[in-house]
């Protein structure tokens, strides 16, 4: 990371707090690129994949980029966002494998589900209100805009924006723990 | 959902803007300082002799010390809600009020006689002093607390506890006009006591209520 790209991050997110969603999206896939290399980098052994620290993390710096400094660098912010939820998931993963202990008799019973990637965001996408998850799901696995959705869906744009908004938080303060 | 798609929904969501954490701050700190003002005049008020007691040195700088300790624990608190929050400078902030203390308590002990010491430590108010403290404070912790949520701390607990330390900064500077218990002595055992009552229910209340 050098000074250019500290500058560029700097100028995208301010672009985004002032509501530039296409600012936004480049912010996002760069923070998206750093936390990706920090993650593999400090996850050694398995048990967590770093996949989903990076979208717990993209999710966390969504909720709280409000307590980012504009005349800040955004880096520091954005690796101590980033050690914070892995170390979150360091301890409930700990915690997790002492009930998985008690499972094991029980999951060697059931057949094996043929699941080649499971997503942690997902099942806290399937624990939300159906009208929030069918508006977070347009918007990213379909890749609708919020325009595109509200006709689909037969609402308001505002009610998009609502649904979405809230749907987002819900699934960041679920996110890993379902 | 993969992490495309993720940002795709983050970046649509891009528009509803909340407040800036420091206006936030400002806020909070402003509204505990009024809820613990009007509790104060409510149930306290001011000494009675308070005209005469706010020309002494030893009125004025319980005052000064409790300031001390309320704007040390206002930045770190601010320091500490951010995520990057350095903990070191933090806690510099916070040595400032103790440093002073500490000089004024030996100050006191060179400047009146080895006999009046207990009697200056214990006071007339002693256990009263530490609870009206504590009960003053605990409307602005809880008005602290429910910032400090709005924050994203990197430890909770630690940021709960300069909560906590804050809201008894605030209580305990307006407490002061009321209590006639004037020696260094006296505050660094009873005031003590109850702001540190209030930093350790910070703590214990943030570490839950301020994860994230």
């Amino acid at each position: 990371m050098n000074s250019s790209d500290e500058s560029e991050l700097a100028r995208l997110m301010r672009a985004a707090i002032a509501g530039d969603e296409r600012a936004y999206g480049d912010f996002l896939r760069r923070a998206a690129c750093l936390v990706r290399g920090f993650a593999r980098r400090k996850i050694v052994k398995g048990g967590i994949d770093p996949e989903d620290i990076v979208q717990e993390t993209l999710l966390a710096i969504h909720i709280k980029r409000h307590t980012w400094r504009d005349d800040a660098p955004v880096t520091p912010w954005l690796y101590a966002i980033a050690r914070f939820k892995l170390i979150d998931a360091f301890r409930r993963r700990g915690r997790r494998m002492e009930i998985d202990i008690g499972e094991i008799a029980e999951a060697a019973a059931e057949p094996q589900a043929e699941s080649a990637r499971e997503w942690e965001i997902d099942r806290a996408l399937e624990s939300l209100a159906p009208g929030q998850r069918s508006v977070v799901a347009a918007v990213s696995v379909d890749g609708r805009s919020i325009s595109e959705t509200a006709s689909n869906l037969g609402m308001s744009e505002t009610a998009v924006r609502v649904a979405l908004h809230r749907g987002l938080a819900a699934i960041a303060r679920r996110f890993g723990r379902g | 959902m993969d992490t495309n798609e993720l940002i795709k929904a983050l970046a649509a969501d891009a528009r509803p803007r909340s407040a800036s954490l420091s206006t936030v701050w400002w806020g909070a700190a402003a509204l505990a300082v009024a809820v613990a003002a009007a509790v104060f005049l409510a149930t306290l008020g001011p000494r009675p002799d308070i005209a005469a007691a706010a020309g002494t040195a030893r009125f004025l700088f319980k005052i000064v010390v409790m300031l001390t300790l309320a704007c040390g624990a206002f930045g770190a608190l601010r320091a500490l809600s951010r995520p990057e929050g350095n903990l070191r400078t933090a806690l510099l902030l916070l040595t400032a009020a103790p440093a002073l203390l500490a000089a004024a308590v030996a100050a006191e002990l060179l400047a009146v006689p080895p006999e009046t010491w207990p009697e200056r430590m214990i006071g007339d108010s002693n256990v009263f002093c530490s609870l009206l403290v504590m009960m003053i404070g605990l409307a602005p912790l809880s008005i602290l607390l429910l910032a400090l949520r709005r924050g994203a701390p990197s430890n909770p607990g630690v940021a709960g506890a300069v909560a906590g330390l804050l809201a008894g900064g605030i209580a305990a500077t307006i407490y002061v006009v009321h209590c006639t218990d004037d020696s260094p002595l006296f505050v660094a055992i009873w005031y003590t006591i109850a702001i540190a009552g209030l930093a350790l229910v910070g703590a214990a209340s943030a570490s839950r209520l301020a994860r994230w």
